[in-house]
């Protein structure tokens, strides 16, 4: 008994020793950062497993397809792009650090990520300290580009929060409204605060106001049955569509059909698996892309995303990382980056460009530009959904 | 005459050794630079699930009750020690002496919220604590990410609402930021400073349990009505046990938030403590020294697994589930027994070989 327990110790430190030298062994390239076969490392980091898989997988493609392009078309300056991605399971903590970690260990000289707020923030002071220029396609809160060389392709949660309250008043949506969030998520929190102050403002009525957190995801009965009994017309969720999409399935059940309201989080509700798509008829979101506007842009990367990816269509997420992709080449080009200089170098060249007269036409807007601090100044598009596709509003 | 060591005592000095030759060993790694980033981002973290894994075993393996918090005593910690080195980053600069008494903060706050839980539950006989630390962790983490602290000229201001509520002036400064949690905690916690924890971690609690004390607990966990009929107080030792158990968590929260800058609650849920009693029933219940190894090897894993992509979760559940079936499966354990005493009876033959030759020179 007591030698087979020694055994067991044995034999898993041994596991343990081996499997440190093996991958002390990969690393051995790319200390420096620098790439040693001639193209540019960009590091994507997002969840490619869990219940945000999908907007990592989204923007992994799309980062991918980007990169594919660019290089069909004999790369930037003639220097060809290699995408790294990693998995983060948009862990807010040592797991995002550690795919961190693994993308610098694979040479990684600017970073595209990471997709959720909540790694993100774990990572931001990470990218300060080795200097590393990050683009994020999606992470939205404020605090995300408070360092120097953060920036971001979508709104902040701020100016997502006003935006809807602007939309809703000006264009008369509704008077009274009930809000559903998730007060344990950064995203939503960060969404609600906005919206609440802004709403006050422009003379909107919030009747009710209720939260949820990340453990008690199923059932919104509670929530749905205030907001009904408040006489709410409209019902604001600043939330991810997975929750949206049981909360939509509720409503009908609880016989209550007022409009409902939402934010890019709420994009990708129509791929979630038996959902019944007719339940969310008429429900409009704020997202900067449409998968079926008219403009060439969108459709030529819209199909060219189906044929390359098994006819998924690609939701908001993936134009991000698409555009943050095309981006960050515009800027090497720009700025004239060869591939064997390391990342600070580029992200000292990189982080002035962008901020100085730098202008990009995209998928998730016309003419973005940015200031100083990291935050994107595009306009924002109300988008609904109509027979069971997104169309611009 | 070499004076024999007891049995015990020798268990113990060779968990010390052991880690001290890892330690040792990744020093040299560290210092010639031979380490990937990946690995050296992973030291603090596998000596915080060591330190949560060790202690844990103490309540489970020592004590015999089930404690499903263990990432609500972590919480606690990481907090108060993470708020505490916010308020005081600017005022102590001496990064030694602030993360010290951080980290008796982090710990105490946690202890004084293991007594406070284990003062009504321990008396109890039953799986009563599991059900109260799983309610207790949950609820920490949620009140945690609902909270914002922030200071001013005029104070400190708390609200449970929203950052608007707290009405914070100008020059007002955020602590907790809600859901967003704690963010620019300074970095303080180094691979060598975490490992001095665990070291200390696992001298305490080999002297705790080989001490009058731990003996106390064990009679209790193995027989309590024999126990009380002896007149030992049931509910002091426990509760002794469990605030030791707390009050490591709680360290080991606090060198988890001094080695990121973010800090966020929704870390620290159920899923972790679950995550923590895996490490303890896979390095076996009672054996501290399988804590650390099942820790250290179930962090590295997921990490080390990287190259096979989306496939690394599904591989790591499959090893987890064979190591689980290896460890407690008779056969295969006579087996593993079997060859281990061939081998063994190896070396020992080519050592006696080896040392007859030197006898002949």
């Amino acid at each position: 008994m007591k030698i087979a327990k020694k055994f067991m110790a044995l034999s898993l430190a041994a596991v343990m020793a081996g499997s440190c030298l093996t991958a002390c062994g990969d690393s051995s390239s790319s200390k420096d950062g620098g790439s040693s076969d001639g193209t540019i490392v960009i590091g994507g980091s997002g969840p490619l497993t869990g219940g945000a898989a999908q907007y990592g997988v989204g923007v992994k493609n799309a980062a991918q397809l980007a990169v594919d392009e660019i290089n069909e078309a004999g790369g930037v300056n003639g220097v060809k792009l290699k995408l790294v991605f990693e998995d983060d399971e948009a862990d807010p903590g040592d797991k995002a650090v550690n795919a961190y970690n693994a993308l610098k260990d694979k040479g990684m000289q600017v970073m595209l990520g990471t997709v959720t707020t909540g790694s993100c923030l774990a990572v931001i002071d990470k990218t300060k300290q080795d200097n590393i220029f990050q683009i994020t396609p999606s992470a939205s809160a404020q605090d995300v580009i408070k360092n120097d060389n953060t920036f971001q392709v979508c709104f902040t949660d701020p100016n997502q929060g006003k935006a809807s309250a602007d939309y809703i008043a000006e264009n008369n949506v509704a008077k009274k409204i009930a809000i559903i969030y998730d007060n344990s998520d950064a995203y939503s929190s960060g969404i609600y605060n906005t919206f609440k102050s802004e709403a006050a403002e422009k003379g909107l009525e919030i009747v009710a106001e209720q939260s949820f957190t990340k453990d008690s995801k199923t059932d919104f009965s509670a929530q749905i049955t205030a907001a009904k009994s408040a006489g709410a017309e409209l019902l604001f969720l600043p939330i991810y569509y997975q929750e949206a999409s049981l909360i939509l399935a509720q409503c009908k059940s609880a016989d209550f059909s007022p409009k409902f309201f939402g934010c890019d989080g709420l994009d990708g509700i129509l791929g979630v698996e038996n959902f019944d798509k007719s339940l969310a008829e008429g429900v409009m979101l704020l997202t900067p892309f449409a998968a079926d506007a008219s403009d060439d842009a969108t459709q030529k990367f819209v199909k060219a995303y189906k044929e390359k990816y098994n006819n998924e269509i690609p939701n908001q997420f993936a134009a991000d990382a698409y555009d943050g992709v095309k981006i960050i080449a515009k800027l090497i080009e720009k700025e004239g980056i060869k591939a064997d200089m390391s990342a600070s170098d580029i992200c000292d060249k990189l982080k002035k460009a962008i901020s100085d007269g730098f202008s990009y036409d995209g998928l998730t807007g016309q003419g973005m530009t940015w200031s100083a601090e990291g935050a994107v100044s595009k306009n924002p598009k109300a988008v609904v959904i109509k027979d069971g596709n997104y169309s611009a509003l | 005459m070499k004076k024999k060591l007891n049995p015990q005592t020798r268990k113990s000095f060779i968990t010390y050794g052991l880690l001290l030759i890892v330690f040792i060993a990744v020093e040299i790694l560290l210092k010639t630079g031979s380490i990937s980033s990946m690995l050296q981002g992973l030291l603090v973290p596998i000596c915080v699930y060591s330190i949560l894994a060790v202690s844990l075993n103490l309540t489970v393996g020592i004590l015999g009750e089930l404690s499903l918090g263990q990432a609500g005593f972590m919480c606690v910690g990481a907090y108060a020690s993470a708020i505490f080195s916010n308020l005081v980053k600017d005022s102590i600069t001496q990064p030694v002496l602030r993360f010290t008494l951080a980290i008796f903060i982090g710990g105490i706050v946690a202890a004084i919220f293991g007594i406070l839980i284990g003062i009504p539950v321990l008396r109890l006989r039953g799986d009563y604590l599991a059900i109260v630390t799983l309610a207790f962790g949950e609820i920490i983490k949620n009140v945690f990410a609902a909270l914002y602290i922030g200071y001013d000229s005029a104070g400190l201001h708390i609200s449970l609402k929203s950052q608007g509520d707290l009405g914070l002036k100008p020059d007002g400064k955020m602590i907790i930021n809600g859901a967003l949690g704690i963010g620019g905690t300074p970095n303080d916690s180094t691979f060598e400073i975490a490992f001095v924890i665990l070291f200390i971690s696992v001298i305490i609690i080999y002297n705790f349990i080989h001490s009058r004390t731990g003996r106390a607990v064990m009679s209790i966990r193995d027989n309590r009505i024999a126990a009380e009929s002896v007149g030992l107080n049931i509910t002091k030792y426990k509760l002794i046990t469990f605030a030791l158990t707390a009050f490591l968590a709680g360290v080991a929260g606090v060198l988890y938030s001094h080695n990121f800058y973010s800090l966020q609650a929704s870390k620290f849920d159920y899923n972790l403590s679950i995550l923590v009693l895996v490490f303890v029933v896979l390095g076996g219940i009672g054996n501290i020294r399988g804590s650390i190894i099942a820790a250290a090897v179930l962090t590295l894993l997921p990490e080390l697994l990287r190259s096979i992509n989306n496939y690394r979760m599904l591989f790591y559940a499959v090893i987890l589930i064979v190591m689980m079936i290896c460890t407690s499966n008779e056969t295969i354990r006579t087996f593993f027994i079997r060859n281990f005493q061939k081998l063994k009876g190896l070396i020992i033959k080519n050592k006696s070989g080896s040392e007859t030759v030197k006898e002949a020179e």
